[in-house]
């Protein structure tokens, strides 16, 4: 393999890793929290929406990022109101919440530029030796989150939300508040995703952009095994999965280009079924926390 | 917005039907408003966009009323029978979002065997399809069946990943010089299978002006799925027990229900219904696989459940809105630009108020919320 061919495959792993190491690490926290939030797509979808649109008009691609948080961070608050607030299904708010996203998006951006989809170049970050700012980001957001939930304090309530809700609340800890700061901090971490893949690595938005990267994340958070290490690793095995869909042939690989978007998936099922059968997974994951009254 | 499906609550029969009526009209009433409010914001004149999405879906006297009926039963189709499918796995408390892999591999199992079959005759290639179909969409849905019940991970993970990997198959099958592929084309489809395994037209075009309908007969065979599924689910030892897991899987577990038995049966029947959806789908409307095949039917299937209480003649009437609104927002694009993704949030919307109000009236009662 000669070395600007691997030079490539590195640097478009970084770029697919990135957005999928952020929202996963976003969606560690939320998961430790006891809330599975699989309207994570439609956030990084909205996300990448806003910034674009902000970049556009205010030429300043960090402006645009700032955009597409809080815009995910608005989505992730109606999220939580459901599922927090009502103790609805989550499952089903999730859903909900990417259809939400896929219409919102949709509409807004036809209505403004048309099917045939006036120009919507903008301005994206600069990049560093081939990297933007959010890969670095990325790898600190990883071990911030690790720090944060192993050796503080605040970490550890949040986990035991996760895991044992009735005691956490015993103890003093307020569920249903940490549970919705979990998913605010998801939202964010979730827009700013959105908004690399828009204004970050790309230079502008088209439709259903995110193209179930949001449920890659998911996979991710899965695979890694709900560590923000484990994650780390996952992103980087989905990111070169996806370099090698685009590099494979440059590589001279006679593979179907499929494989390599199928393979992440079954290695991650191949984790969940081979990998012990005591879950991993925070105990209270995915049941709705409602107080003893 | 049809039927409303509390928690039983001790009333007398026809008080409770009064107030699911009530309940129905409340909807109806609210979702009028927020389609009037969209129309606003988006600079449609509101009573033009009513009569557009109701023209779209139901027609008029002037231009008559079978062909948007018989396309709004065509769009109904496929979300009823992946509804279904849903419904019965998340009665016995699986969160399944597998419908759309689900889907995608009956389409593709049923489409694998159009060769292998070519010299047998029609009827049988098509009957073996549907069954074909049908047992790989079951398959698909046991797999994460079994890594529920076996190895403890949870179904809206492992649904996820089957998803995906129907997809990258379906791609494959399909993908230029993949096994599926037809030869010497471009795109990414399957060959066009023989007109004489396609299901038949039901209207004649005598009806329509000369007008071609696309209405078949394999949209009487999803319908049919609604009393069998309705009879299995309130009629049936196994449906009973889905039931009972569904509500509380540990107290099932301690009166003798056999928990994982009944959890497989019915990632099985789920996945049956969505493959089924894939093949009917496939032998109705568009006559071969291709790579982009769902517009995501699995996924809006969840909404379609959930928005008919899960329950079998629920569905029916939440798939029917369902596709009242995907035919009349076809319309509605056509003639004043807004684009038929505006029903995403329609639905989206109308899921919110329903599962929020139910959720809000269970919390209020403190009980469970659906």
């Amino acid at each position: 393999m000669n070395s600007e061919i691997a030079a490539g495959i590195l640097q478009s792993t970084l770029a697919m890793a990135t957005p999928l190491l952020i929202a996963a690490q976003g969606e560690t926290v939320v998961q430790k929290a006891g809330i599975v939030n699989v309207g994570l797509d439609g956030m990084m979808l909205v996300g990448a929406f806003a910034a674009t649109l902000i970049t556009r008009s205010t030429h300043s691609p960090l402006l645009g990022i700032c955009a597409g948080a809080a815009a995910a961070l608005c989505l992730a608050l109606l999220a939580a109101g459901f599922t927090v607030k009502l103790s609805a299904n989550q499952v089903v708010v999730g859903v909900v919440i990417n259809l939400l996203a896929i219409g919102l998006t949709g509409t807004i951006y036809r209505k403004l530029f048309g099917v045939t989809g006036t120009s919507l170049i903008t301005e994206s970050l600069p990049k560093f030796a081939n990297v933007t700012i959010l890969t670095p980001f990325a790898i600190v957001l990883t071990f911030g989150v690790l720090w944060w939930l192993y050796r503080t304090r605040a970490g550890l309530e949040l986990r035991a939300c996760g895991e044992q809700p009735t005691a956490a609340e015993a103890s003093g800890v307020s569920v249903p508040r940490t549970r919705l700061l979990a998913m605010l901090f998801g939202g964010l971490m979730a827009g700013v995703a959105g908004a690399f893949l828009s204004v970050g690595d790309g230079n502008t938005f088209v439709e259903n952009m995110t193209d179930g990267r949001g449920f890659i994340a998911l996979a991710i958070v899965t695979s890694g095994r709900w560590n923000p290490v484990g994650g780390l690793v996952a992103a980087l095995v989905f990111g070169l999965a996806q370099a090698l869909q685009f590099q494979g042939q440059a590589l001279g690989l006679k593979l179907p280009y499929q494989i390599f978007v199928a393979l992440p998936y079954l290695v991650t099922l191949c984790v969940l079924t081979l990998g012990s059968t005591r879950s991993l997974a925070p105990a209270a994951l995915g049941r709705p926390y409602r107080k003893a009254s | 917005m049809s039927t409303e499906s509390l928690p039983p609550i001790s009333l007398s029969g026809k008080l409770k039907l009064w107030r699911a009526g009530l309940a129905a009209l409340g909807y109806a009433a609210g979702f009028v408003v927020l389609l009037t409010v969209t129309f606003l914001l988006l600079g449609v004149a509101p009573k033009e966009g009513l009569v557009g999405l109701w023209t779209g879906a139901f027609g008029d006297a002037q231009s008559g009323r079978w062909y948007p009926i018989s396309e709004t039963l065509l769009e109904t189709t496929p979300l009823l029978l992946t509804g279904l499918g849903v419904g019965v796995a998340w009665r016995t408390g699986l969160f399944s979002i597998g419908g759309e892999g689900q889907l995608l591999m009956g389409a593709l199992a049923a489409t694998a065997l159009v060769k292998p079959l070519q010299n047998l005759p029609a009827p049988l290639v098509t009957l073996t399809m549907l069954i074909t179909g049908t047992l790989a969409g079951a398959f698909w849905g046991l797999i994460a069946g079994w890594l529920k019940v076996r190895r403890n991970v949870q179904e809206v993970i492992s649904t996820i990943m089957l998803n995906y990997l129907a997809l990258s198959l379906v791609q494959y099958a399909v993908s230029i010089g993949g096994p599926l592929q037809e030869p010497n084309s471009p795109a990414m489809q399957s060959s066009a299978f023989p007109d004489s395994l396609l299901f038949a037209r039901l209207l004649p075009q005598t009806l329509t002006d000369g007008i071609g309908t696309r209405l078949h007969s394999g949209v009487i065979l999803a319908f049919l799925c609604v009393p069998v599924i309705a009879i299995f689910l309130h009629f049936t030892v196994s449906g009973f027990g889905m039931k009972v897991v569904g509500q509380n899987a540990e107290a099932a577990r301690t009166a003798r229900f056999d928990v994982d038995k009944l959890r497989l049966k019915a990632m099985a029947i789920s996945g049956g219904l969505c493959g089924l959806a894939g093949v009917i789908q496939l032998l109705g409307v568009s006559g071969r696989l291709y790579s982009n095949f769902s517009p995501g039917w699995g996924f809006t299937a969840i909404p379609v459940a959930l928005l008919g209480g899960l329950s079998p003649l629920g569905t029916l009437f939440s798939a029917l809105f369902f596709g009242a609104l995907t035919a009349g927002s076809g319309n509605l694009a056509r003639f004043s630009g807004v684009s038929s993704v505006l029903i995403s949030i329609l639905q989206a919307v109308a899921v919110l108020a329903v599962v929020g109000i139910r959720a809000w009236r269970a919390k209020a009662k403190g009980g469970e919320a659906a």
